[in-house]
């Protein structure tokens, strides 16, 4: 899994400038971050779960998330009362899935549009 | 079929489609600009849709209901951003509560419709629908089809790891 993650980085690698190539070094560069980021790459995960991993405050675990964030490695988003943590690879992921769901109801909003124009018009016309 | 080219891009979040058809602009104006045929396409066979109000004016308000089959209702809006009959229509599309007022904790997406001829005759519809956020695309698509999502993701997770 982790070798997805670089691989994926690697894709995008040319597109970083150096302060963002800096960003995600350091944040790999610390072994709780790195653990935090194989925990979230195929499920997300909540804060409070992931602070029962690591001998530490609910509050550091809360930075090395966004240092992770600003690496551009993991996104945060609330669901309920939760913050909830998970790779980029994950979201990029749930997020094809998705427009490929949104893609059928514009293929299917198309189909019913050339229906409508195919009918014949009162004038005759079309 | 009628859908031309589709783009999708998971990272900016944003899907444009384009479909072709063998009439003018102007007709193809009238399936947005016409109440009446806006809702014989707008909603799926299943979920009809009735256009309440109709102001395709910048700064305008459509709104709109779609009734399922158990007489279900759910309620939508536009409001309009752009508009240059027939060529460019720009709206912001979002859900509505019962009595139809736009629901400010529920994001909403851009979308942007647009009429080019075809050298040949006929036009070109492109229709680009940009998402705020992967939290807002998943507020709006993955309402009601969260367990087939968990499924095709589980799928996906599958494929990964053979």
């Amino acid at each position: 899994m982790r070798l997805g993650l670089f691989k994926y980085n690697q894709m995008v690698v040319d597109q970083l400038s150096d302060a963002e190539v800096d960003r995600l070094f350091h944040a790999l560069a610390d072994a709780t971050r790195r653990d935090i980021v194989g925990r979230v790459l195929n499920d997300e995960q909540s804060i409070t779960d992931l602070a029962r991993h690591y001998p530490m405050s609910m509050t550091a675990v809360q930075k090395h998330v966004a240092v992770l964030e600003g690496a551009g490695l993991v996104t945060k988003h609330r669901h309920g009362r939760e913050q909830r943590v998970r790779g980029v690879v994950q979201a990029i992921r749930t997020a094809q899935v998705l427009l490929d769901a949104y893609e059928q109801v514009w293929r299917d909003r198309f189909d019913r549009i050339g229906d409508l124009l195919a009918e014949p018009t009162e004038e005759g016309t079309t | 079929m009628t859908v031309t080219s589709v783009h999708k891009d998971p990272e900016l979040l944003t899907m444009t489609v384009t479909a072709e058809y063998g009439v003018t602009a102007d007709r193809a104006w009238e399936l947005w600009g016409d109440p009446r045929q806006l809702e014989r396409w707008w909603g799926p066979p299943t979920y009809p849709a009735t256009v309440v109000e109709h102001d395709l004016t910048p700064g305008g308000m459509v709104t709109y209901f779609m009734t399922g089959p158990e007489g279900d209702q759910s309620r939508g809006w536009w409001r309009i951003i752009d508009v240059e009959a027939p060529r460019l229509l720009v709206l912001e599309n979002g859900f509505a509560d019962d009595a139809g007022q736009p629901i400010p904790a529920m994001p909403t997406m851009i979308m942007r419709m647009r009429l080019d001829d075809r050298p040949g005759g006929g036009v070109v519809m492109t229709m680009e629908t940009t998402f705020p956020s992967l939290e807002a695309l998943e507020e709006l698509i993955g309402m009601g089809m969260e367990e087939g999502l968990k499924q095709a993701m589980g799928q996906i997770d599958d494929i990964l790891a053979a």
